[in-house]
């Protein structure tokens, strides 16, 4: 009799359920929330389907405070990489002492979190009117930063100046690993053909390195587009950038439209999804070569 | 590596260098020139006696180790399930975790504020207490990618599928299973997950401020607009625990390799 009753019980597929706490979970808290902003994007005043809000994006100060975070998102990512790049090779590659490695590697964990409110604070105390360098730059050699160089930390330089601090940190985390997977036989298979190392590394170690720099800058770029504390907490409202923007729409409806907040919302989406998208195919692409 | 290679490493790292330590030496130095002429601790004073930051940190506190509690009991559970009975469902799992980081945080909340108001279904923005839960339920969602990868990462060394058979062959439920053999198993991974998270939600500012919760990060940025020292008194205190978080996870994350009984 027991074989009788345990038989049908068997075929039942009942192990999904251990997921269904996590399912109900995410889909109460992440996915219907976006699901709403993304849906009411396309939808009018009384629920009918439009994609006037979308086209209302192009309307006021809506295209330029994409345009600026989009802008600061590129500057921060490309100078971000950039930096972040020479400083993981230097270490990898034993410019400097290899000692170097471990706490650089920890206080890049540590600087990639640091964003926010306290960070926006640290370049006000530094490159601020009164911060430690401004002042530094007066008493000693009578430069105004501000007057003399027409740098502001209130500025689009100054947010991305500010942004780098998270940007190369992240980028030294991503970037170390793949520049580890570089083959010594590679290079000396290179050099046995005759290559220099200026061919070696156009032909070779660049080639392979592209999809995981390319990732990287599209996985700086979106985080630097969804930063909002650090903004509001250097610029308050006098840099118009996108997350600035809807931040004072959730508050007041400063559009005078709620539809148009989720189209300006569904457009962050969009932005940062494509450059994780970019991110994510291009990591697949790397890891070919980095088994 | 030839000389202009050194030159070019040393050039890149000491200027790389120099502009990480100078924001945090500006700070540091800003901070401690309350008292006019010579450097104090007075804004530090001040910042500690002021009964506002500490409501404020010690609701951050409290948020941190709410999400921390609820991360755990649900990144656990689906983590150790997946591993032992789905792992076709693996991918899709961790692409759903991984959501959190594409999906700005402001929108998330903006969603929250529109779907969970007073005359939804679920009005949970109408009462303090729901607003503070769907506050920690936003940090949980903020905190999934880390957290979920953390905890993959600890199962993956572990042996689950025998681990698990031989508590239920010992006539184990799921609940002992859990709690009393796989969680011992990869308590550094979730304590590195847990120090993340706290670093996150302590001077979180997006989520609190839409959901006007008396958090440390709205605070922080409200005193930043009014007063002329505190606010980088509390900006080196936050780097701290932050700092003070990731020197705890490297720590777990060595003691961790040195527990296991060679084989």
């Amino acid at each position: 009799m027991s074989t009788a009753s345990t038989a049908p019980r068997r075929r039942l597929p009942l192990t999904w359920l251990g997921l269904l706490p996590f399912v109900i979970f995410v889909t109460l808290f992440l996915v219907l929330p976006t699901m709403y902003i993304v849906i009411g994007a396309f939808q009018d005043r009384d629920g009918g389907f439009t994609l006037q809000n979308l086209r209302d994006l192009n309307t006021g100060t809506i295209p330029s405070s994409y345009w600026i975070s989009i802008k600061i998102s590129v500057a921060s990512s490309a100078l971000g990489c950039l930096i972040g790049f020479g400083m993981a090779a230097a270490v990898v590659f034993g410019a400097v002492p290899k000692t170097i490695k471990a706490p650089l590697m920890t206080f890049s964990g540590v600087a990639s979190n640091f964003a926010g409110v306290p960070l926006a604070f640290a370049f006000l105390a530094t490159f601020g009117p009164v911060g430690l360098v401004t002042l530094f730059l007066r008493n000693n050699f009578g430069i105004v930063l501000q007057r003399d160089l027409g740098f502001s930390i209130l500025s689009f330089w100054g947010l991305t100046v500010t942004y780098l601090f998270f940007q190369i940190p992240l980028m030294i985390l991503i970037i170390t690993p793949a520049l580890e997977g570089l083959r010594r036989e590679w290079k000396e298979a290179a050099e046995v053909l005759g290559a220099t190392t200026a061919q070696y590394w156009r032909m070779v170690a660049f080639p392979i390195l592209f999809p995981s720099l390319l990732g990287t800058f599209a996985l700086l770029f979106a985080n630097a587009f969804g930063a909002v504390a650090t903004a509001i907490a250097l610029t308050g409202s006098a840099l118009n950038i996108v997350p600035i923007q809807l931040f004072a729409q959730i508050r007041g409806d400063v559009l005078g439209n709620p539809n148009l907040g989720y189209a300006m919302a569904f457009g962050m989406i969009v932005v940062t999804a494509i450059a994780n998208i970019v991110y994510i195919w291009l990591r697949i692409r790397a890891e070919r070569w980095m088994k | 590596m030839s000389l202009w290679g050194r030159l070019t490493g040393w050039i890149v790292l000491i200027f790389g260098l120099t502009y990480f330590a100078l924001p945090l030496l500006g700070l540091t130095e800003f901070s401690l020139k309350a008292r006019r002429g010579v450097y104090s601790l007075d804004a530090y004073a001040k910042v500690i006696a002021d009964p506002e930051f500490q409501a404020t940190f010690g609701y951050s506190v409290m948020m941190a180790l709410v999400t921390i509690v609820l991360g755990i009991l649900i990144v656990v559970p689906t983590a150790f399930w997946v591993r032992l009975k789905m792992p076709w469902a693996r991918p899709y799992v961790e692409f759903i975790t991984l959501m959190p980081l594409v999906i700005p945080a402001i929108v998330i909340v903006f969603g929250y504020i529109r779907l969970y108001n007073t005359s939804s279904w679920l009005p949970m923005t109408g009462s303090i207490m729901g607003t503070n839960l769907l506050l920690a339920f936003g940090y949980t969602i903020l905190a999934l990618p880390y957290m979920y990868r953390a905890v993959d990462t600890g199962l993956r060394t572990i042996d689950v599928a025998t681990l698990t058979e031989a508590a239920q062959s010992l006539g184990a439920g799921w609940v002992t299973i859990l709690g009393r053999v796989i969680l011992p198993n990869v308590i550094p991974a979730v304590l590195s997950g847990a120090f993340l998270t706290f670093a996150i939600v302590i001077g979180e500012f997006t989520l609190a401020a839409l959901l006007d919760r008396p958090a440390f990060g709205p605070y922080l940025q409200r005193i930043g607009a009014n007063k002329p020292y505190e606010p980088f008194a509390l900006a080196v205190i936050a780097f701290g625990i932050t700092w003070a978080c990731m020197g705890l996870i490297q720590l777990v994350t060595r003691f961790s390799k040195h527990s296991k009984v060679a084989r």
